[in-house]
């Protein structure tokens, strides 16, 4: 199965997808956010896909891009075939609602669960969506950029002797 | 009348069960883990896994640090097959930015990477044997994990966090000592792999105790994405070595062995066979090693690659070079890369998305224990408070890489 095959059974059965392109040998594409469930749900069970193995859940927080703040990013792998795939969507960081991923795999209650911990994003669905590396009683999410990594007040680490800002 | 009487007594009763606390710091659960369990005399009904004990933050670190200081944060995650780690994530870099690696480095890191294996899975099985009340197994096997740290530290300076390893290649070659070290592994280990085996496999005691402990079927592992040793104890015989061969992996003949019911007892068995084909691996490596140029021992990556310390001192371009890379201020390509290896507990991850600046935009580490540890309740359930213990151990749960 080549990435080809893949980009055409999908962009049939979903015309909205979108940003088609290959990485490193991963076809990668984005899913409108409310479609991400159906989209999985549909690699999953499709004969000839069989995207049946959930690699890997996670996110990423781009500030600057207004009204999709939040990627979400899942990786499968067709176990039969060895290929690979990644999937995105975008969530706006004011609403950032989207489908668990859990009815389709087990596997991504955690992985669910560390992406809520750690940017905020609101898995509709899903069974127990508790902070799960932080206390519980963490009132933001540390991975999204606006919170920096040193404390704001050493100066002694000052980056501008290097010429870094 | 009385046997009616007698009936309405017993459904009365109501059925009390007891929560317990197993862990966070429980001599049986080699790390810090806890779980709240909920029993009925001596079976388990539910358990609830707290973890996040040792949360290091590893991924936020790893956006502000250039590329070559995040090697000793991959060490971090799993401390029993830390090489595995390192060489990884050097992978992961040279993938993004296209480094040719000549094939002698690329069989210099299969030899560690197999040796890091048979240490690991030494550490997991002899520990079974603990947990089972087998001491003795666990003091002969434990020798010879000291002797591969040994092999490390003749290379790169340490043992248990060893970022070993450089961006390109090896730190410095291996000498003379490294090499006697590895054939004195080799020649002695197939001996003391016996042994233990004979002194658990089809012992007994052993067998009952592990037999159809924790199982899990190969279903429920893929649904919950099982890697490495655990999936394939289950029946799946999916090896990232063989399916996307890194670091040359395809020049090597190695089988991959599989279970069929995924207990405590099939882990154990895939364990072994593994080390046994580690040690394969790692004789094949010696030997396709010896007819090329022993003189290489990293690629020709001067952006990356530490020059040596005298040309330091007296030429002006390693000078630069040298303090380019001290200081970060090597700019990677923009792009965005998923690579994975083999590690001992299954499919280590590295998502790295470069923004084209000198530290990450986003980097995540997938790990293998923190995916498949939420799989344990339902491993457990049913199953008696010992053999949760037990298949606790078999799945190798690794703090470090389950708190990241």
């Amino acid at each position: 199965m080549s990435n080809e095959q893949i980009k055409q059974r999908l962009s049939e059965k979903f015309p909205d997808i979108s940003d088609w392109e290959e990485n490193y040998g991963i076809q990668s594409f984005r899913v409108p956010a409310g479609d991400n469930l159906k989209v999985l749900q549909f690699l999953y069970e499709d004969e000839e896909l069989q995207f049946q193995f959930l690699t890997d859940l996670t996110g990423v927080h781009y500030p600057d891009r207004a009204g999709e703040e939040l990627c979400i990013v899942y990786h499968l792998h067709n176990l039969v075939a060895n290929v690979r795939l990644r999937m995105k969507a975008y969530v706006p960081v004011a609403r950032p609602d989207i489908h668990s991923a859990t009815p389709v795999f087990s596997g991504a209650n955690w992985m669910e669960r560390e992406t809520y911990d750690f940017f905020g994003v609101n898995f509709i669905g899903h069974p127990n969506l508790t902070r799960i590396l932080n206390v519980d009683e963490m009132d933001y999410f540390p991975m999204r950029k606006e919170y920096p990594m040193e404390d704001p007040t050493r100066i002694d680490k000052d980056d501008e002797m290097f010429g870094r800002g | 009348m009385i046997e009616h009487h007698l009936k309405l007594a017993e459904e009365s009763l109501e059925k009390e069960t007891t929560t317990i606390n197993v862990g966070p710091t429980h001599p049986a659960t080699h790390g810090v883990f806890q779980n709240i369990m909920e029993i009925d005399g001596e079976r388990v009904i539910k358990t609830d896994p707290t973890i996040g004990y040792i949360h290091r933050a590893f991924e936020k670190i790893a956006e502000r640090r250039p590329y070559y200081q995040i090697t000793p944060l991959t060490d971090r995650l799993n401390y029993c097959s830390a090489p595995i780690n390192n060489i990884g994530w050097h992978l992961t870099v040279e993938k993004l930015v296209g480094i040719e690696i000549p094939k002698r480095v690329q069989y210099m890191r299969v030899l560690i990477m197999e040796l890091a294996r048979i240490a690991d899975h030494l550490v997991c099985n002899s520990v079974i044997g603990v947990d089972t009340g087998a001491l003795t197994p666990f003091t002969y096997v434990f020798q010879w994990r000291e002797k591969i740290y040994e092999i490390y530290e003749s290379i790169c300076g340490s043992r248990l966090t060893t970022n070993i390893g450089r961006i390109g290649g090896f730190e410095r070659n291996f000498t003379e000592d490294t090499w006697n070290k590895i054939h004195a592994f080799v020649a002695g280990f197939p001996k003391v792999l016996k042994e233990f085996e004979a002194l658990l496999t089809r012992n007994r005691i052993f067998m009952d105790r592990c037999i159809g402990a924790g199982p899990i079927s190969a279903e429920r592992a893929l649904n919950y994405s099982f890697t490495g040793p655990n999936l394939r104890a289950a029946g799946v015989d999916f090896d990232v070595r063989v399916h996307t061969p890194y670091s040359s992996y395809e020049d090597f003949d190695f089988n991959i062995p599989v279970g069929s019911q995924g207990d405590v007892y099939d882990r154990f068995l895939v364990r072994n066979a593994e080390m046994w084909e580690s040690l394969g691996i790692v004789k094949q490596a010696i030997e396709k090693m010896k007819d090329m140029d022993p003189s290489v021992f990293h690629a020709d990556v001067p952006d990356f690659y530490l020059p040596e310390k005298p040309d330091v001192y007296t030429k002006m371009e390693a000078l630069i070079y040298h303090f380019k890379i001290i200081m970060g201020e090597t700019d990677l390509p923009a792009g965005e890369v998923y690579n994975a290896v083999e590690g001992a507990n299954g499919e280590v991850g590295y998502y790295l998305i470069s923004d084209g600046g000198r530290t990450p935009y986003r980097l995540h580490f997938r790990r293998p224990c923190f995916i498949y540890y939420q799989g344990f309740p339902e491993m457990v359930a049913g199953g008696l408070l010992s053999d949760a213990i037990i298949a606790l151990s078999s799945i190798n749960v690794i703090a470090g890489e389950l708190d990241a």
